[in-house]
């Protein structure tokens, strides 16, 4: 007994420090040895950074037309970037990206732009990860004849390619910001309900889920105590490489004038609208796609991060 | 082998029934009179009920979907009243476009990205690991209509008077007529019917056909004008399966019987090429498949972009006209087209894994 209770008390302080350090931390410390995730964190906080302080960065309303502000013979509609320090003359308007069609600020625009993008990210994601789980854990947790329906409906909508099923149902819901979004969401909805299916799965015969259901746990609990934060990593992978998909989906769909209607300042609305000047007026173009690819890839990049930092075959402790 | 076939293509019915029951969903609620958007605006009501009534969409609507679906069956997909033609003649015509796009889409990603994968796997955590990484990440976040568009400007006008020059636009330079093969090599072909709905289908890939009639200017004029398209098209599945060569690599060079094929003084490149390279197709080949069904659906934006009218284009178009005939008949085979594809990838998993086939 003694002997017993001496042991206990020499590991104690050895599994109260393993303790201390959470999984959370863990994946921190090793997101940030990665270069390319810190890449990734970085261009993230500058796009956060941009939409959080718009309005103050913004030398103009983004959906102004500069025809009442600067005198209408020294402006013209698409006119090439004017930088006052690059040897722009002075009596020329300064514009650090030009003008758009419409006679607007683009560099306004795009800086507003960038609340937009992460806006859809972050909803479309969040939308698609709720149905998704929930359907998933009905699907692996109750099996059978749950199973067996929602998955084959999973199935077919996998059987689209997404961003033609999202047109048809933006199609069907009428063009719009909002209704993209549904679209998008709806499209991204089975890969979430795979993988928590996959999660429910792989620990749904556990002792310690037995153990649960034992101490009279009722099946709410089990599935969101025992099961959810098992399946909580792959989804946050998934999420996050998810939001980049769901920024490049919604930007074709704007682009191909379904999502953002205008004036709104969106980078694939802005790109559409000018996409026949390319040849003249290539700025406009450049700059929109521009920032969507940089959005893009500061997800996959910390997605792809946090895949690695959170792989347990990669689990160094240090 | 045979039983994990059968199975697997029995498996896929269901879903293709489904497949069946959204299309059909899709385009019974697409807002808008059906009616009007395809006689026009100045239909008249009495012309719009004997519409209605002559295409059965007065009928319930579990009538009409055992009459879409016994239609499909047996092959007719109904009128395009908006272009007055049958849209099996308009698939004809439309689908070679996009086949040959997304292929050529397709063959420049593998044949680039591929050695991209093994080079930086081989050579891992050296500057050429680094760059290729590097590029493949951005490749992966790429707009495809963005690309594009870039492409276009660089090559159509930045370069316009060197020999790098191309094409921004279409299918063919005017002026070029493309003369099906049949026709040169002399066939008479019935009026319509399979056989010369096939033979004009192939006749519309271009580069086939100027092939197979060894016109030699038309096929040169044909693959400058597919260059741009397929280049912007095949980017995102160039690096995806960059990205996937090189895990795919690194995880097979690091296992033990590559070491005992290097100690016993294997060279390099048979290490990589007949040890490694095959065993790590595996994985390459989901990531081709999956992609393919993306090809399908950035098909709509690079069409768009460079002025091709193949299935993405009309079938946006379509969408946009309400015609939902086409709708229907071009959402399913794509969708048919997609199912296919996973069924292909499914049984040459089974072909490179023995094991899939066992259990």
């Amino acid at each position: 007994m003694t002997l017993q209770s001496d042991t206990v008390a020499k590991l104690d302080p050895e599994i109260l420090s393993l303790n201390s350090v959470s999984l959370w931390q863990i994946t921190w410390h090793r997101l940030f040895r990665r270069r390319s995730a810190v890449v990734g964190l970085c261009i993230l906080g500058i796009l956060v950074f941009i939409a959080l302080t718009a309005q103050w960065l913004a030398p103009y309303d983004p959906t102004r037309s500069m025809l009442d502000v600067d005198p209408p013979q020294k402006i013209k509609a698409r006119s090439a970037p004017c930088i006052h320090l690059l040897g722009c003359p002075e009596d020329q308007p300064q514009h650090l990206m030009g003008t758009d069609g419409n006679l607007r600020d683009q560099f306004s625009r795009l800086l507003y732009g960038s609340r937009l993008s992460l806006m859809v990210g972050f909803s479309t994601v969040t939308f698609a990860i709720i149905i998704g789980t929930v359907l998933g854990a009905i699907a692996g947790y109750f099996g059978g004849w749950w199973d067996n329906a929602i998955m084959r409906i999973m199935d077919v909508l996998l059987a689209f390619p997404s961003l033609l099923l999202a047109i048809a149902i933006v199609t069907v819901l009428g063009p719009g910001l909002i209704n993209a979004l549904l679209a998008i969401g709806i499209v991204s909805i089975p890969a979430y309900a795979r993988v928590m299916r996959a999660s429910v799965l792989s620990v749904r015969e556990m002792d310690y889920v037995s153990a649960t259901r034992a101490l009279g746990g009722n099946n709410l609990q089990i599935l969101f105590n025992r099961i959810l934060p098992n399946a909580l990593t792959p989804l946050i992978v998934q999420g996050t490489l998810g939001i980049a998909s769901a920024i490049l989906d919604a930007a074709a769909l704007s682009f191909i004038g379904l999502g953002a209607q205008p004036p709104t300042p969106e980078w694939g609305s802005m790109l559409g609208a000018e996409r026949n000047q390319v040849f003249t007026a290539p700025h406009l173009v450049f700059y929109p796609g521009l920032m969507i690819m940089l959005t893009v890839l500061c997800f996959n990049l910390i997605g792809d991060g946090l895949r690695d930092a959170l792989d347990p075959r990669l689990a160094q402790l240090s | 082998m045979t039983q994990y076939l059968v199975r697997r293509i029995l498996a896929s019915i269901p879903v293709l029934f489904g497949i069946l029951i959204v299309t059909f969903i899709i385009a019974r609620v697409i807002p808008g009179d059906p009616c009007r958007s395809i006689l026009g605006e100045k239909a008249t009501a009495a012309v719009c009920e004997r519409f209605i009534h002559e295409k059965g969409l007065d009928k319930p609507i579990y009538v009409q979907l055992g009459i879409y679906i016994s239609e499909v069956l047996s092959g007719d997909f109904g009128n395009s009243i908006r272009l007055s033609l049958p849209v099996t003649r308009l698939l004809v015509e439309r689908l070679p476009t996009t086949v040959e796009l997304s292929f050529s889409a397709l063959l420049i990603s593998i044949a680039v990205g591929i050695p991209l994968g093994v080079i930086s796997a081989i050579k891992h955590n050296s500057w050429i690991d680094v760059i290729t990484m590097m590029w493949a990440n951005t490749g992966v976040s790429m707009p495809v209509f963005w690309l594009g568009l870039m492409l276009a400007y660089v090559f159509s006008l930045l370069l316009k008077d060197s020999p790098f020059w191309l094409p921004p636009s279409g299918r063919l330079s005017a002026g070029l007529s493309n003369d099906p093969f049949y026709e040169v090599w002399g066939w008479i072909l019935p009026e319509s019917g399979l056989w010369s709905s096939t033979l004009d289908f192939i006749s519309r890939l271009n580069i086939l056909n100027a092939l197979l009639t060894s016109n030699w200017e038309l096929l040169k004029d044909a693959i400058k004008h597919l260059i741009l398209p397929a280049v912007a098209l095949g980017t995102i599945p160039m690096a995806l399966i960059a990205r996937m060569a090189r895990s795919a690599m690194l995880d097979v060079l690091g296992q033990d019987y590559i070491r005992t094929a290097r100690a016993k003084g294997l060279s390099q490149s048979r290490v990589v090429i007949k040890h490694a390279l095959r065993n790590s197709l595996l994985p390459l080949v989901t990531v081709i498949g999956l992609s393919l069904g993306g090809l399908l659906g950035g098909a709509v934006l690079t069409e768009t972009i460079f002025g091709l009218s193949g299935l993405g284009r009309t079938l946006y178009e379509a969408i946009t006209a309400r015609d939902y005939v086409i709708v229907q008949a071009f959402t399913l085979v794509i969708a048919v087209l997609f199912v296919i594809i996973n069924l292909i990838v499914d049984i040459s998993y089974a072909y490179l894994d023995p094991r899939i086939r066992i259990n």
